[in-house]
């Protein structure tokens, strides 16, 4: 680093966004803290003790003075709000056709395990100009997710899956921050966020040691935790079958409908009594104690593959 | 002791033993009781934030070690908090003012008064327990699961001690809404009330309803603790956000039971300096009110990257910007007050000035955080250690600075010394701006909040903030020492040093026992000053 830092890097497509917000406030800020300076300085040296100015009808009260602050103060606020709310409402949204990312905080540590199965731990590897959305589980506390060059952030909460996606603007290695304090060792909770070229990036997910895919590790545990016994096509027990279920609703003994997102199907892998599908009896076991996050977000992943797969 | 014949004994009078100043009921002893306790926790959350600075000066984490340094963090947190800013203004200055202001002998419960100070201290035993036996590391904000499951530091009885003194800030809050239903002057209708009295009625009612909120939530991380109840357990069904829903349903009021007190301060010295009416009078009171209710519904917007709801966030980032509108109204208000005035620059007046600044500027970084998108990037950065320190350090403290200097001839009988006032004053402005400003850049860039080391980009930044608190410690420390002076030393100060309005100059300085030798009337509105000023009247020579 030479010199003193004024402006962090911007490396993510919603980096200059932000920027702008933010150097609008500051401008609007400066301007009206400025205006403010100004006038208080101003009365305060014209209206000095023993000065000369002119200080008749002192008591003059001024209501539309009052109303006008009052409501410029009021539109001003409203358009703040409505500028920074449009891009919240995108950070919710991750573009089609993302790469997914599942990833674990842990005291002291960032796990990142890619589609294809390779693993890494405190880096991670994306490609620039491809939207990525991270899905983010806790292992232990709340941990957050921050890398401040794409100026994006996401607490990883343990009993939730979160999300975050961005997608990078330019190549290089970005600093990724743990934000959320987490104990002892949080500020040693660092990592990078290496950015490469496109074809660099497939190159390197290739050259991982061969193993299986998220889905797959999840189809393997799928078996091997007995759920295909009761939710596969040929079971004597009567359970739903999982096929065509994620991102679909699903209608509930008590007459409400969920949609079967992650949090639904992890909800249900967890506590099955909370939502049972209608139809169905309340049997399953809660398997809470059987799987760890890790687990669990390959179960999640592979449920969720068997909606598109088999989609007519 | 030299009294002036013609003037009644003041309520020094009654005796200066120690059962005289533990067991007086006199709501003046009172304020006294609190203003001793919690300077000496303010010295205490200030050492902590020394070693704070002095380990962030330098990238590496080498002064102290990590658990060290993240009980430092949490203990300046939580003794600032609860042992210092929410107890400040009111205890001391309303104790000692609210009865005098409003004409009356003393407040409405002089007993539950004395209780109330009994309570904060039992309650702080248990928080000093916590920090002598090895100290807490959750941070002040008690986050779960972190502090229900996994902290290994003595965080129930840390909670023990922030659940009791809890209930002295109730009963504090009580006494004060029915003092001020109840025992107003005659003539003294609602809006002939000084704002220092809205603004602590404001804080009381938010005190006594948001309170109780925080003590079940503190029960509920001992439960989880102790029995394992699981409440915020996501493994027993329990979820950890809840928490933090409670907490800053709690902690969001919280900040104006901080800063609405400040705000009232601000508004009886102003108008006195500058020989105006407070501009909008009535403006101020209904905005008071109006941050008193808002405040109740933001909460949210500490968790807008939490894994709430898109929507929840929304919603709450509307109502924060809306809270935003009557603080504006209020900074309006207070510079036009200055406006045909003839303003002097005396110590108070000058702490209400820098107050005015430090507020204004801290407020406007609010709305960076109110906004959801570039929130996003800056919330859990120190862009919001330099928001609230400008709003609670920059405006809460400069405030209770403020009205210490203008209500201590009241309180002691005995003026300051004004060089040492206004030099005391200049410092503490620069040195707080020294500390605090970098801290946006620092967020900006992108500098995560708790961290004992970190990456050397951000150290320049850091190093000047550490410069900047050695000058700001300067700037405190040196009020310590001459208003302590001028407690033997000072001039004698007459009724009204500063020909101000409020009833309580109307009785001499200090006060006696009962205030008043006859109950005041009021007959027209606050702050009817006239122009031109007389002349300060310097107090004599002892």
């Amino acid at each position: 680093m030479n010199g003193i830092a004024l402006h962090p890097i911007e490396a993510s497509t919603v980096a200059p966004e932000v920027d702008l917000m933010f150097y609008s406030l500051l401008a609007f800020s400066l301007g009206l803290g400025l205006v403010l300076t100004i006038l208080v300085l101003r009365f305060a040296i014209v209206y000095r003790r023993g000065s000369r100015a002119d200080r008749s009808d002192p008591h003059k009260r001024d209501p539309l003075l009052e109303m006008g602050w009052t409501i410029g103060a009021a539109v001003v606020a409203l358009g703040l709000f409505v500028w920074g709310a449009n891009g919240y409402i995108e950070r919710d949204h991750p573009p089609e056709g993302s790469i997914v990312v599942a990833g674990f905080g842990k005291q002291w540590m960032w796990r990142f395990q890619h589609d294809n199965g390779r693993r890494e731990i405190n880096e991670l590897h994306v490609p620039k100009d491809r939207p990525v959305v991270v899905r983010l589980a806790a292992e232990d506390v709340i941990h957050s997710f921050y890398v401040p060059a794409f100026r994006v952030k996401q607490d990883a909460v343990p009993g939730h899956t979160t999300q975050i996606w961005f997608e990078a603007s330019r190549t290089g290695t970005y600093d990724l921050f743990c934000a959320e304090y987490c104990g002892t060792q949080h500020s040693r909770m660092r990592g990078r966020i290496i950015v490469m070229e496109p074809e660099d990036f497939a190159a390197w997910l290739a050259a991982g040691p061969a193993t299986q895919s998220i889905a797959e590790e999840g189809e393997a545990l799928f078996r091997s935790l007995g759920c295909s016994g009761c939710h596969g096509p040929n079971s004597a027990i009567r359970a739903p079958d999982l096929h065509n279920v994620y991102g679909h609703p699903v209608a509930l003994q008590d007459g409400t409908v969920r949609i079967a997102d992650q949090q639904y199907i992890r909800d249900s892998i967890l506590q099955p009594e909370r939502d049972v599908a209608a139809g169905y009896e309340p049997v399953m076991p809660s398997f809470a104690d059987l799987v760890s996050e890790d687990e669990l977000m390959k179960l999640v992943t592979y449920v969720k593959s068997l909606a598109t797969e088999h989609s007519p | 002791m030299s009294v002036i014949a013609s003037e009644p004994p003041g309520y020094f009078a009654q005796g200066m033993g120690i059962k005289a100043w533990l067991l007086s009921t006199d709501h003046k002893r009172i304020a006294w009781l609190y203003l001793v306790s919690l300077t000496a926790f303010f010295l205490l959350g200030g050492a902590a934030a020394t070693l704070i600075r002095l380990e962030l000066a330098t990238p590496a984490g080498d002064l102290v070690s990590d658990d060290i340094y993240n009980r430092l963090f949490t203990m300046h947190g939580i003794v600032m908090v609860w042992f210092f800013l929410i107890p400040s203004i009111p205890a001391t200055l309303g104790n000692f003012l609210l009865p005098l202001m409003l004409g009356a002998k003393d407040l409405a419960f002089p007993r539950l008064n004395l209780a109330s100070w009994y309570v904060f201290i039992s309650g702080s035993l248990f928080t000093l327990y916590a920090v002598v036996a090895g100290g807490v590391d959750t941070g002040w904000t008690f986050y779960t699961p972190f502090s229900s499951l996994y902290s290994n530091s003595h965080v129930a009885a840390a909670a023990v001690g922030v659940f009791i003194v809890g209930f002295s800030t109730i009963m504090t809050g009580i006494n004060f809404i029915v003092t001020t239903h109840r025992m107003r002057a005659p003539g003294q209708t609602w809006f002939r009330l000084p704002i220092f009295v809205w603004t602590i009625y404001t804080t009381s009612l938010v005190m006594v309803l948001a309170t109780p909120v925080l003590a079940a939530t503190l029960l509920t991380i001992i439960l989880d603790r102790v029995f394992g109840i699981g409440l915020f357990d996501p493994d027993k069904g329990g979820d950890p956000l809840l928490f933090q829903h409670l907490f800053w349903f709690y902690s969001h009021p919280a900040v104006y039971i901080m800063i609405l007190p400040g705000m009232g301060v601000v508004s009886e010295i102003i108008p006195c300096f500058a020989r105006r009416p407070l501009f909008g009078y009535r403006f101020v009171a209904y905005a008071t009110i109006a941050i008193g209710v808002l405040g109740f519904l933001v909460w949210g917007h500490h968790m807008f990257v939490s894994g709430q709801s898109a929507f929840a966030g929304i919603v709450f980032s509307f109502l924060t910007f809306m809270i935003a509108v009557p603080s504006a109204i209020k900074v309006f208000n207070w510079t036009f007050t200055l406006r045909k005035g003839s303003v002097a620059f005396d110590a108070p007046m000058l702490y209400a000035l820098f107050f005015l600044a430090l507020f204004t500027f801290g407020g406007l970084a609010g709305l960076f955080l109110g906004q959801l998108a570039v929130d996003v990037h800056l919330t859990d950065t120190y862009f919001v250690v330099a928001h609230f320190h400008y709003i609670m350090v920059g405006g809460m403290v400069m405030a209770f600075m403020a009205g210490m200097h203008f209500w201590w001839p009241k309180m002691t009988g005995r003026m300051y010394p004004e060089m040492w006032g206004r030099v005391a004053a200049v410092t503490a402005f620069i040195g707080f701006n020294l500390t605090f400003f970098p801290q946006y850049v620092l967020g900006f860039l992108g500098m995560p909040r708790r961290y004992h080391a970190y990456p050397d980009e951000f150290g320049p930044w850091h190093l000047l903030s550490s410069a900047g608190a050695v000058v700001l410690a300067l700037g405190y420390l040196m009020p310590l020492g001459y208003l302590t002076w001028s407690l033997f030393y000072g001039r004698r100060a007459p009724a009204d040093p500063w020909h101000a309005t409020g009833l309580e100059w109307k009785t001499s300085s200090p006060p006696p026992q009962h205030n008043f030798e006859q109950r005041p009337e009021v007959t027209g509105p606050p702050y009817d000053y006239p122009l031109p000023a007389p002349s300060r009247v310097e107090g004599v020579e002892p």
